[in-house]
C-alpha cells in the first residue's frame, strides 16, 4: 500500500510542478463564472442566471472539456513510462504492476478532484457573493452534486487514458487513440443513437433506450446533472429520454463510479499482461 | 549455501524467434562476471529473465533460490539493483528528486540516497533537471539507482556506455569495491578493453548460445591462442630463428633488431628461457591473448 502512495505523490507532485493543477483549476474557474454571467445574454440579458440554468450550461461545456482534460492528462501514464525506460526499471524495484496503475490513478484523480473542488468551488463563490437570486445554501448543494459528478466524469476518462495507454505501443499513437475515444463518447454516441432511433422508426423497444443512454459515460454525467436540476430544462435530443425514466441521482452517480472502476480494473488486467 | 543466480537449461522465444538455447551458468556471492554477446546475442533476455520481468518456457532460472517471477519477487527485488541500457529516467524531475523517489520505492532512507549522488559524482548537479544531463551522467544516476539499499545482486546493463574514460575508471573503482563488500555483479558489455582486469569470469553468448565460460587464463586454455612476443636485441636474426628452429614457432622479421613470435601456450617459457640465453638480448615483450581476440576466436569458432 505504501508504493501506491509514493506513486501517487509523485504524479500529483508532477501536476503541480507542470502547473496542470493551476490551467485546470483556471479552466474550471472561468468556465462557471463566466455562463453563470453570460449565461442569458442569448436572451439580451448580462447578468447573472437562474442556479437550474447555469448548471445546466455548465455541464453541457463540461462534458466536453473534462474528458478532454483527463485524456490529456492520464494517456501517457504506462507508454511514457515505457518510452522513457523507466517503466522496465519501476517493475523491478519492489511495486506490483497493479500499485503502480492503482498509484497513478490516485494522483491524476488526486489532481482532477483538487483541481474541480478548486476551480468550481471559486466559481461559487463568487456566484454566492453576488448573486441575489440565490441563497448561498442552494448554490452550495447544486454545485457540490455538480462537482461530485464532474470528478467522477474525470475519474472515468483517466480509467478510460490508462486502458489506452495499457494498449499502446507508442506515446502517438496513444495520443491518437484518445483523441478518437473522446470524440466517439462526448460527440459521436448521441447522434449514433439518434440515427438508430430514426432508422428504426420507432420499432426498436422504447423502454429501453433511457437504458442506452446509461452505456456512455459522458451522457450519465449529463443525465446527473439534468435530474438534478428539474426545472428549464434546456436538453434536446436523446436525453430528454433518459429524463423521462427518472434514474434517481444516486443510481446515476453509482453508475458513474461503476464507469470507473470497470475500465480501470481492466486497464490492470491488461497492463499485468503487457510485454517488457 | 544458496548461489546469487542459477540457470538450469533455460530456453525462451521471442514470437517463434529463439532468444535464448538451453543456457545453463550458476553466479557465486561476490562474483562479477562479464556477459559478453554481439546484439541479440541473449545478453538483456538473460538480464530479464534474472530480473522476473519475463519468464522462461523451459528449464528454470533461480534467483537466490527462488523464482524471480514468483508471488515473493517482492522480497527478490528488494536485494536486487539495476541499470538498463538506455534509461532517461524524468526529464522534468532534478536528480535529486529522481533518486529520492526511487528510494522511497526501495525504501531506502533519503540520506543514503543523496550520499549515492556525491558518490558517482553528480554531486554539482543535484538539483539540475535531468533534461539537461549528459548521457554520462544520466549513466551516473542510473548507477547511482542500482545501489540504492545495498543490493547483494548488481545486474548492470552496458554500464560504461556514454562514460568518459575518467568516468569509466571510477566505476571500475566502484565495481571493484562493491565486489570486496560481497556484492554479485553481472555487467554485459560490448566494450571489452579494460573490463578484463575487473572481472573475474566471462560468460560469451552467441545466437541464444553459451558459446564459453570461464576466468580469463581458462578461456585463454580453452581457445589455444598463441602468445605474442616481440623481442628486440642485437643479435643475428638468424642466430635466434635457428635457436627457435626445434620449437613450433611462427617467427616473422619486423627489422634487423626486433622479431615478432606466435607462441602457443605451452611452449611460452620454454621460448623465454631460449631468449634469455642470447647475449645481445634487450626487450622481450609479451601479450598473452586479450579478451577480445578471444571473444572473437569463441564467436568464429561457433558462427
Amino acid at each position: 500500500m505504501k508504493a501506491v502512495w509514493i506513486v501517487a505523490v509523485k504524479e500529483f507532485r508532477d501536476g503541480l510542478r507542470n502547473r496542470w493543477i493551476v490551467a485546470i483549476t483556471l479552466i474550471f474557474c472561468l468556465l462557471a463564472v463566466g455562463l453563470a454571467y453570460f449565461g442569458a445574454a442569448a436572451s439580451g440579458a448580462v447578468g447573472f442566471t437562474s442556479l437550474p440554468a447555469t448548471i445546466i450550461s455548465l455541464a453541457s461545456l463540461g462534458v466536453i472539456i473534462i474528458p478532454l482534460i483527463a485524456l490529456l492528462l492520464a494517456y501517457d501514464a504506462i507508454v511514457g513510462e515505457d518510452e522513457n525506460g523507466t517503466l522496465l526499471l519501476l517493475l523491478t524495484y519492489p511495486l506490483e504492476r497493479g500499485q503502480l496503475l492503482l498509484g497513478k490513478f490516485l494522483g491524476h484523480g488526486g489532481i482532477l478532484a483538487a483541481s474541480t473542488v478548486l476551480g468550481f468551488g471559486a466559481a461559487a463563490l463568487v456566484i454566492s457573493l453576488v448573486s441575489a437570486r440565490a441563497a448561498w445554501q442552494e448554490v452550495a448543494l447544486a454545485f457540490a452534486q455538480f462537482m461530485v459528478s464532474a470528478i467522477l466524469l474525470g475519474w472515468v476518462f483517466v480509467a478510460f487514458a490508462y486502458l489506452i495507454s495499457v494498449f499502446s505501443n507508442e506515446k502517438s499513437r496513444a495520443a491518437g487513440l484518445a483523441l478518437l475515444t473522446w470524440f466517439g463518447l462526448v460527440l459521436v454516441f448521441d447522434l449514433l443513437l439518434l440515427g438508430i432511433l430514426v432508422i428504426t422508426e420507432g420499432q426498436l423497444q422504447p423502454a429501453l433506450l433511457p437504458y442506452l443512454l446509461l452505456l456512455n459515460p459522458a451522457d450519465v454525467f449529463r443525465l446527473t446533472n439534468l435530474s438534478g436540476a428539474s426545472a428549464g430544462n434546456v436538453y434536446g435530443g436523446v436525453l430528454a429520454m433518459g429524463q423521462e425514466v427518472g434514474f434517481s441521482v444516486a443510481t446515476l452517480l453509482g453508475v458513474q463510479l461503476l464507469w470507473v472502476i470497470v475500465p480501470l480494473v481492466v486497464a490492470v488486467q491488461v497492463f499485468k499482461r503487457r510485454k517488457i | 549455501m544458496i548461489l546469487p543466480v542459477t540457470f538450469e537449461a533455460v530456453s525462451k522465444s521471442y514470437a517463434q524467434l529463439p532468444a535464448l538455447r538451453e543456457l545453463s551458468f550458476e553466479i557465486a556471492a561476490g562474483e562479477v562476471v562479464g556477459l559478453f554477446g554481439h546484439n541479440g546475442a541473449g545478453k538483456t533476455t538473460t538480464m530479464k529473465l534474472i530480473l522476473g520481468l519475463i519468464t522462461a518456457e523451459v528449464g528454470r532460472v533461480c534467483l537466490f533460490g527462488e523464482n524471480p517471477g514468483s508471488g515473493q519477487a517482492g522480497a527478490l527485488r528488494q536485494r536486487l539493483g539495476y541499470l538498463p541500457e538506455n534509461v532517461s529516467f524524468y526529464p522534468q524531475l532534478t536528480g535529486r528528486e529522481v533518486l529520492r523517489y526511487f528510494a522511497r520505492l526501495k525504501g531506502v532512507a533519503l540520506s543514503r540516497a543523496e550520499a549515492l549522488l556525491e558518490q558517482v559524482g553528480l554531486g554539482p548537479a543535484i538539483n539540475r533537471r535531468v533534461k539537461t544531463y549528459s548521457k554520462g551522467m544520466r549513466q551516473r544516476l542510473g548507477l547511482a539507482q542500482a545501489l540504492l539499499g545495498e543490493p547483494q545482486l548488481l545486474l548492470l546493463d552496458e554500464p560504461t556506455v556514454g562514460l568518459d574514460p575518467v568516468a569509466t575508471h571510477e566505476f571500475y573503482h566502484t565495481l571493484d569495491e562493491l565486489r570486496q563488500q560481497g556484492c554479485s555483479v553481472i555487467l554485459s558489455s560490448h566494450v571489452l578493453p579494460g573490463v578484463e582486469q575487473h572481472i573475474q569470469r566471462a560468460l560469451i553468448l552467441g545466437q541464444g548460445r553459451l558459446l564459453a565460460v570461464g576466468s580469463l587464463a581458462e578461456l585463454r586454455q580453452q581457445a589455444d591462442l598463441p602468445v605474442q612476443m616481440q623481442a628486440r636485441g642485437v643479435w643475428q636474426v638468424e642466430q635466434l630463428q635457428s635457436l627457435l628452429a626445434n620449437l613450433p614457432v611462427q617467427v616473422q622479421r619486423l627489422d634487423n633488431v626486433s622479431l615478432l613470435l606466435e607462441v602457443p601456450l605451452h611452449v611460452k617459457l620454454d621460448v623465454i628461457r631460449q631468449i634469455l640465453t642470447l647475449p645481445g638480448v634487450q626487450d622481450l615483450e609479451i601479450q598473452a591473448p586479450t579478451l577480445e581476440s578471444l571473444y572473437l576466436y569463441f564467436h568464429l569458432m561457433h558462427g
